[in-house]
């Protein structure tokens, strides 16, 4: 059995969440003070994500960076990886926003698009 | 001379939200003057997620909530002008203004908007010793530099303070390869959002250190590293605590403080808990015709609640050029009672500060802030001796604006100079 001590962050009370673990499977949540807290932390431990944004440089453009992100959520194992790889992408302008910047971020099968147009 | 019904000044977020209001309140003539190269504001460099789930019901990034109302502001057809800057507004609402093209001029507004936003308090402000090296930047600044600019501010970072703007910042430095040791927060709590800590910090496994700040600066051309201790309850460094951080870099969250320079300077009366100007319930400033919102008016957590704010000032502004025009007469005088809303037992201030009930809205929303953090307990809202609202909060942090809802049927049976009081009760 493990044991994991996570916040809540559903609303500000921030409750402190204890969650105990058998490999895979939420044996007890408890420090929760209604059923959000609940489910977030079998959600956290189990598989937790995240939208990642970052930025991208863009050659002869207004600006030299556009900001992108995760179209949804991915892993939190890929952050890193997902960064990496978009660390070697060069765009060139004009880049609009929803542009596909980079398809299957990491293995997420998730595509990272533009948020900022950069003409 | 240039003439215009409504001047906003800033393009930012507070800035576009009001000129649509404004617009769609049936104002023809307005003008926003901003001084950055794009409308848009601190958004532009915001590049993390949360924005816009009160707006749009979505979660949408800094640059894309700032698109929205972008593209609203050019299919309604409203001027704006870029890289210019607003150097004076005299009372009489005669603005100077300069940029590139056109040199200094002036323009008179029938009404003004400000939402000039707010600026990070710097390092002047803190008397942390130490020479004046390389590597100090302010967290929004770094933020620039990373997110527009694409340069690395620095490879080994401490940061001070944990504002949002911090907090984010950690996550992104880590993100961009720099390695964050620690944050530390003067305060036994945190200043910026929970769900902000959890998945900058925590994420990351960044530490946060409460109750300590930064006493040492070291290095003289670059820094080179810096001292951390342990504070006391009134926040002074404890001896022997001491600890030493190499970095290249100190990044410093410490606060945000409104950009109130033009309204100072045009008499715009302030509120010394805010730095904002002192407004009442339609966002209206002690200067007749002029209205604030956004950052400018009172820092706000959420770019969602600045929007709504925003286009709230922007209807009242299109309402006074109406009245104006229709009755050529002053407005602010003549409008009945005024109520002044008095923030007591905790909560430091509101917004509005006072209220003529005759001008207010069904239901007008009073935010504020709490002075620490406060669990199970009441915000009370009491007209002389009777409690008209008594609303349970599981919890409250000085990092969390609220809100509540004043009536407008409860308060137009008030009588002139009554005092409304808010304040904090225990469960």
């Amino acid at each position: 059995m493990e044991k994991k001590e996570l916040i809540c962050i559903n609303c500000p009370m921030g409750c402190p969440l204890t969650v105990e673990t058998e490999g895979n499977e939420v044996l007890s949540v408890t420090g929760n003070t209604c059923p959000r807290g609940e489910s977030y932390a079998r959600k956290e431990v189990t598989n937790p994500t995240r939208i990642v944004t970052t930025t991208v440089r863009v050659r002869e453009g207004r600006e030299k960076m556009v900001s992108v992100k995760t179209e949804t959520d991915i892993p939190k194992g890929k952050i890193f990886e997902c960064v990496k790889q978009l660390k070697d992408v060069e765009l060139m302008a004009p880049v609009h926003i929803g542009d596909v910047i980079l398809e299957n971020a990491a293995g997420t099968g998730v595509n990272v698009v533009a948020t900022k147009a950069v003409l | 001379m240039e003439k215009y019904d409504i001047v906003i000044i800033g393009g930012g977020p507070a800035g576009l939200a009001a000129a649509v209001a404004a617009r769609k309140a049936g104002t023809k003539s307005i003008l926003i003057l901003e001084r950055d190269r794009e409308l848009g504001g601190i958004l532009n460099q915001c590049i993390h997620n949360g924005f816009g789930l009160h707006t749009f019901q979505e979660e949408l990034t800094g640059p894309e909530y700032a698109a929205r109302f972008e593209a609203q502001v050019l299919e309604l057809g409203i001027e704006y002008r870029l890289n210019t800057m607003v150097m004076d507004i005299s009372r009489e609402k005669l603005i100077t203004a300069m940029n590139r093209e056109r040199g200094m001029y002036q323009i008179q507004a029938g009404a003004i908007v400000l939402a000039m936003g707010c600026r990070e308090r710097s390092r002047g402000a803190l008397n942390i010793p130490g020479y004046r090296p390389a590597g100090i930047y302010s967290a929004g600044t770094a933020q620039r530099l990373v997110n527009m600019e694409g340069y690395m501010p620095g490879r080994k970072v401490v940061i001070l303070g944990s504002g949002d703007i911090g907090l984010i910042m950690a996550r992104r430095m880590t993100l961009e390869g720099a390695e964050v040791k620690v944050v530390a927060e003067l305060m036994p709590y945190s200043g910026g959002l929970k769900r902000n800590i959890v998945q900058c910090l925590d994420d990351y496994g960044i530490p946060l250190k409460l109750s300590h700040t930064v006493t040492d600066i070291k290095g003289k051309e670059r820094v080179e590293g810096i001292t951390l201790a342990a504070v006391d309850e009134r926040g002074k460094p404890i001896p022997g605590t001491e600890e030493d951080y190499e970095c290249d870099t100190l990044l410093l969250s410490v606060g945000l403080i409104p950009e109130n320079e033009l309204s100072g300077q045009m008499g715009v009366e302030l509120n010394s808990v805010t730095s904002g100007p002192v407004v009442n319930e339609s966002l209206e400033t002690s200067v007749d015709g002029v209205f604030a919102c956004g950052n400018v008016l009172h820092v706000h957590d959420l770019v969602d609640f600045v929007s709504e704010e925003a286009a709230m000032a922007g209807k009242n502004a299109a309402h006074y050029v109406k009245d104006y025009v229709e009755k050529c007469t002053e407005k602010s005088s003549g409008y009945g009672k005024v109520i002044s809303i008095q923030p007591t037992g905790g909560v430091r201030y509101t917004v509005p500060s006072f209220i003529r009930p005759e001008n207010m809205v069904d239901q007008l929303t009073i935010r504020f802030r709490v002075g620490s953090v406060y669990k199970k307990c009441y915000v009370s809202v009491y007209i002389g001796e009777e409690r008209i609202i008594h609303k349970k909060r599981p919890v409250m942090a000085p990092g969390e604006m609220e809100e509540i809802k004043l009536e407008k049927s409860r308060l137009i049976g008030c009588r002139d100079y009554e005092t409304v009081r808010i304040q904090i009760e225990e469960a």
